[in-house]
């Protein structure tokens, strides 16, 4: 296509663009002085955490800013157009043409109503006025670029027939329909599954080889970022603080935020006891309460009264001695970039506790109906939700759990808590039985001793209930105290405890931010002393810079109270971090279990080892082995016969006799604690290479 | 699909049995049977005299024996009265009493005898029915693709001022009673008052030959108040799926705005408008009664009044049974085309 070849100059440029909505009390500026250049083939990253800006920059740049959003100031070029003079025809010939937009949520960027099809061809026919028949010549073309399998069947298909990672792909197969010059994508990785991650990630950055592409990457990953992008710009609270090429501002970060926030991400090499991470102290400030000066300024570590805080923008400054790398902050120059990082308070790790928890060939299968509305009532299939799960968590201990989405790990958190009982297999709480007990039958200790976080502390409080009345019910529930002032000077040294302020009692959940959220629903938890929390992916609703403050909350609060912490998530990255054995889960089975040195080294479990390398990390001297799993996880109404990995796994071809599609795996014994569910000989095992290595600094 | 039919089908009896038998209940209270049998005979009864007459039309039978006589269960009875006449359930008209049929009854297919039109229930719920269908079908015909289009115009920029002025005008209708609305047009479109004269004032001759000049009006007076209530539906899901990101995804795909709306919008914003026009048709049916006393139209719902004031009581449980499979086979239909539009759902 002759459309990426055109112009000489850089396809997108935008200059001190700034964005604000309006709303009846005030203007709210969204994106200030925000300039950024992305070249022919090149791929830009957009990083910064929720609230910061960069999906607003996508959308300034589209010109759909909605009836409030309006550009304030600066320009947006597109191949030396600018596109503010464009009039709506001209809009609606670049938009989708020559600039493409991937989106966050792919099930609901696709309608419902329309086959997939129709929403392919709509773009060439729109565009280039070609017909029907050639739009669907050109979508089966794209369809197996994309790498879906029986694109036939896929263009006839609504959205809902496909899995998540497919439809990704259709919304990348739309963006890609008429051979754009720029393509916009915002996080479009995030609603997936790590192993789908990386293939999506893989094609992408493919495709925009194959087709010459430039790529506007907006993502809160920075390991994403590193994979795919050339150039990076980091934002906050609305402005852009250091942009320059990935391995600069990887290696050689000129802003205090960038430093902070790779400081607060768990690369491999941090440890909860040795090299805790260290978080953004204070809060993202809300787009109206940002303070005079640097916005980054109450939070720094090298913050200047007097200078940092003088109420004048802070201009962006190229750094010396690099090319295009730029910050924003006034004392650059001054501080001492590589100095190393004042070791934190360290810990030491405490040694191993009695186990309190057992669990023994536990097993739930669910009966669903075959079909729910319509069908034959009586016809019911097995869904086999946990298979066999068999462990001991001790006290004090952090086991996590780990696997993609239908692994079974969320069925083993509701047996646990007794949402819902076992089919075989037996729990033990400090050797007693609780496996058949349902919840509603437990004692209040029982129930008060197994308590959970959850992963969305959004929707997890309840909203018209102040959060003291919140932690206040939970410790009458669980029977704490005999009137209501011990109550509430216990609910007081509560919210101590996870370190809120105790006028935050009389706050409503909507006026805190997500983190604080998050902290309310770990003192919920801990409000009937419990010894063994389930967190449920405690942390991945919410920023970097937040996540490592509540995980150190979360460590702190155990290695005070001992509590067993079962970690549930799917971040290899934290896993690595703050756990002390891992058990790997897929579709119900406990494919691998070791202490966290045991599954983070070779030998793997085939699937550990995908998941390893799925994993992105946000470190320049990591290299990584690339595994992409094709395909998806299968259903579990309908597994696999044998290994339930067989169907994605490298290393079946390895096993002879067919015997992965034969067989279930057992369990073997590798080393003291260390258990694996593979066929593979122990020869083959032991001469498995490392998924990551650091390359010597 | 054709489970999905015969479960409802059956739905359909059971509820139908369920609210004829407590329509049965009611209609059989002493004091009901008491106006009944005053309203047949004459006024000026004495008690014993409403009792041999009860006795001797066989209402005094225990009530489940008359409720299966109804269905046609229980064999119908023979009664020879203390006049000395017999008397039977299923005696039609002058015949002999020898040459009944022994059961005549719902299952037999005869519906029994209005007391107060006398004439068969099921000519006269065919007759009505028919009068009321003609209604409803124009009122459908006017009010549904009204509503539907004030509610896209509205709802496919939401706060916009073409927004902002079908909102207020769907409103108002809504908030008009049929009887005020109906006085309203009358007196504007009708009457000398005005001295527009374009329509009449009644609609006894629509019965017969309907004219746009004689049953505009009643057509009009409901789909008025009808069309506010869908119209504001129809653009609440509109707005709703006008904001949602496949629509963004659209937009930045360089779809022109009507195609947009046309394309990818309104399929998607009629499923829950559907399911509010399938709910008006038990409406219409039972709540014209007021536009139909208004304009004189003698159609279902002036039968059902005319039923219920004389206590007829085979011709109320008609237009109960009636009712129930109006009401079901609209749900139906309203489940099934809700598996058209959202391709989300299966029948099969």
């Amino acid at each position: 296509m002759s459309k990426q070849t055109e112009t000489a100059g850089p396809i997108l440029e935008i200059d001190n663009l700034s964005i604000s909505f309006f709303t009846r009390v005030r203007e709210i500026p969204a994106v200030m002085d925000f300039s950024v250049q992305v070249q022919p083939g090149e791929a830009v990253g957009l990083v910064g955490e929720s609230g910061c800006g960069k999906s607003t920059v996508a959308l300034g740049v589209m010109r759909d800013l909605g009836a409030n959003g309006r550009i304030v100031g600066g320009t947006v070029r597109f191949k030396g157009r600018d596109m503010a003079t464009l009039d709506p025809e001209e809009l609606r010939d670049v938009r989708g043409n020559e600039i493409a937009m991937i989106y966050q949520e792919p099930m609901a960027s696709l309608n419902p109503a329309m086959r997939v099809g129709q929403q392919l061809t709509e773009v060439p026919m729109i565009h280039e006025g070609i017909s029907q028949a050639d739009a669907r010549t050109r979508a089966l073309e794209v369809i197996r670029d994309v790498k879906l399998p029986d694109p036939e069947r896929i263009l006839n298909a609504y959205p809902h027939q496909l899995s998540g990672g497919q439809q990704q792909r259709i919304v990348i197969a739309m963006a890609l329909m008429s051979k754009p010059s720029l393509l916009i994508l915002d996080e479009p990785t995030t609603a997936l599954d790590v192993t789908v991650e990386a293939a999506v990630v893989n094609l992408v950055k493919d495709l925009g080889r194959k087709y010459g592409t430039a790529m506007l990457f907006i993502s809160h990953n920075l390991g994403l970022v590193l994979e795919t992008c050339d150039r990076i710009c980091v934002m906050y609270s609305g402005e852009a603080v250091e942009t320059g090429s990935i391995h600069d501002v990887f290696d050689q970060m000129h802003h205090p935020y960038t430093q902070a926030l790779f400081r607060s991400i768990p690369l491999p090499g941090a440890d909860k006891n040795a090299r805790p991470l260290v978080a953004i102290p204070g809060n993202f400030p809300l787009p109206h309460e940002r303070p005079p000066g640097c916005n980054f300024g109450p939070r720094c570590d090298y913050f200047q009264p007097g200078l940092c805080d003088r109420d004048a923008p802070v201009p962006m400054e190229p750094v010396e001695g690099f090319e295009r790398h730029q910050t924003r902050c006034l004392r650059n120059t001054e501080i001492d970039w590589s100095a190393p990082l004042h070791p934190p308070v360290q810990t030491e790790k405490p040694a191993q506790g009695p186990v309190v928890l057992k669990m023994e060939k536990v097993k739930k299968y669910y009966e669903v109906a075959a079909n729910v509305l319509f069908g034959k009532a009586r016809e019911t299939k097995l869904v086999k939700a946990n298979e066999s799960l068999s462990f001991e968590a001790h006290e004090g201990e952090t086991l996590a759990i780990v696997g993609e989405s239908g692994c079974g790990k969320s069925t083993f958190a509701k047996l646990l808590m007794g949402l819902e009982t076992v089919t075989d297999g037996s729990i033990q709480l400090d050797g007693r039985n609780i496996e058949h007990t349902p919840i509603e039958a437990r004692n209040t200790q029982d129930v008060a001793d197994i308590q959970m976080v959850f992963q969305n502390p959004f929707d997890t409080l309840n909203p018209s209930m102040t959060v003291g009345r919140q932690i206040l019910r939970a410790l009458e529930v669980f029977g704490h105290g005999t009137s209501d002032d011990e109550r509430m000077d216990e609910m007081l040294r509560l919210l101590d405890l996870v370190k809120l302020p105790r006028e935050f009692a009389t706050r409503m959940p909507r006026q805190l931010s997500g983190g604080q959220k998050q902290r309310v629903g770990i003192a919920r938890a801990f409000a009937g002393g419990a010894r063994i929390v389930v967190a449920d992916e405690p942390v991945s609703a919410l920023d970097v810079s937040v996540q490592a403050a509540v995980t150190d909350l979360l460590m702190d609060i155990q290695r005070k109270h001992k509590t067993t912490l079962l970690f549930i998530s799917h971040d290899l990255s934290i896993v690595r971090y703050l756990s002390d054995r891992v058990m790997v889960m897929y579709l119900g089975h406990v494919v691998e279990l070791g202490t966290t040195d045991q599954v983070f080294a070779p030998p793997y479990h085939p699937y550990t080892e995908a998941l390893l390398s799925a994993v992105p990390i946000a470190d320049t001297h990591v290299e990584k082995k690339h595994i992409v799993l094709e395909g998806d996880v299968p259903s579990a109404l309908n597994p696999p016969s044998g290994c339930p990995f067989q169907t994605r796994c490298h290393w079946k071809s390895k096993v002879s006799g067919g015997l992965c599609e034969s067989q279930v795996p057992p369990s073997r014994h590798l080393a003291e604690g260390h258990e694996i569910k593979c066929h593979l000989s122990d020869e083959q095992l032991a001469n498995m290479d490392a998924v990551i290595k650091t390359a010597a600094e | 699909m054709g489970r999905f039919i015969l479960r409802r089908m059956g739905v359909m009896v059971l509820t139908a049995l369920c609210l004829t038998l407590i329509v049965f209940f009611m209609t059989n209270l002493a004091p009901n049977l008491e106006k009944l049998a005053k309203t047949q005979g004459n006024f000026r009864m004495s008690d014993e005299e409403v009792t041999t007459y009860l006795a001797d039309h066989g209402y005094a039978q225990p009530m489940l024996v008359k409720y299966g006589q109804w269905l046609g269960f229980l064999p119908g009875y023979v009664i020879e009265g203390t006049d000395g006449l017999t008397r039977a359930k299923c005696q039609g008209g002058a015949e002999p009493v020898e040459t009944t049929p022994t059961f005549c009854g719902v299952l037999q297919g005869d519906w029994g005898t209005s007391t107060v039109i006398k004439k068969d229930v099921g000519v006269v719920i065919a007759d009505k029915l028919a009068l009321t269908g003609k209604l409803m079908f124009w009122v459908l015909v006017l009010m549904v693709p009204s509503a539907l289009l004030i509610g896209i115009l509205a709802g496919m920029r939401e706060g916009s001022r073409t927004d902002r002025a079908l909102s207020t005008v769907s409103i108002t209708t809504s908030a008009t009673p049929e009887y005020v609305s109906g006085v309203l047009l009358i007196a504007v479109f009708a009457s000398s008052a005005v001295g527009l004269k374009w329509f009449k004032g009644t609609a006894t001759s629509a019965m017969d030959t309907a004219t746009f000049e004689n049953f505009f009006l009643p057509v009009l007076t409901i789909s008025l108040y009808g069309v506010g209530y869908i119209a504001r539906m129809t653009r609440a899901s509109m707005a709703e799926v006008m904001t949602s990101q496949y629509i963004r995804t659209a937009r930045l795909k360089g779809v022109s705005f009507p195609n947009i709306v046309v394309k990818h919008a309104l399929r998607n914003a009629l499923i829950a408008p559907f399911t509010v026009i399938m709910l008006q048709f038990p409406w219409l049916l039972n709540g014209v009664v007021i536009v139909e006393t208004l304009f004189n139209y003698k159609g279902f719902g002036w039968a059902m009044v005319l039923a219920a004031s004389n206590n007829d009581i085979e011709l109320l449980l008609g237009i109960s049974v009636v009712s129930v499979i109006v009401v079901l086979v609209t749900q139906a239909i309203s489940d099934i085309g809700y598996v058209y539009l959202n391709p989300r759902i299966s029948v099969t």
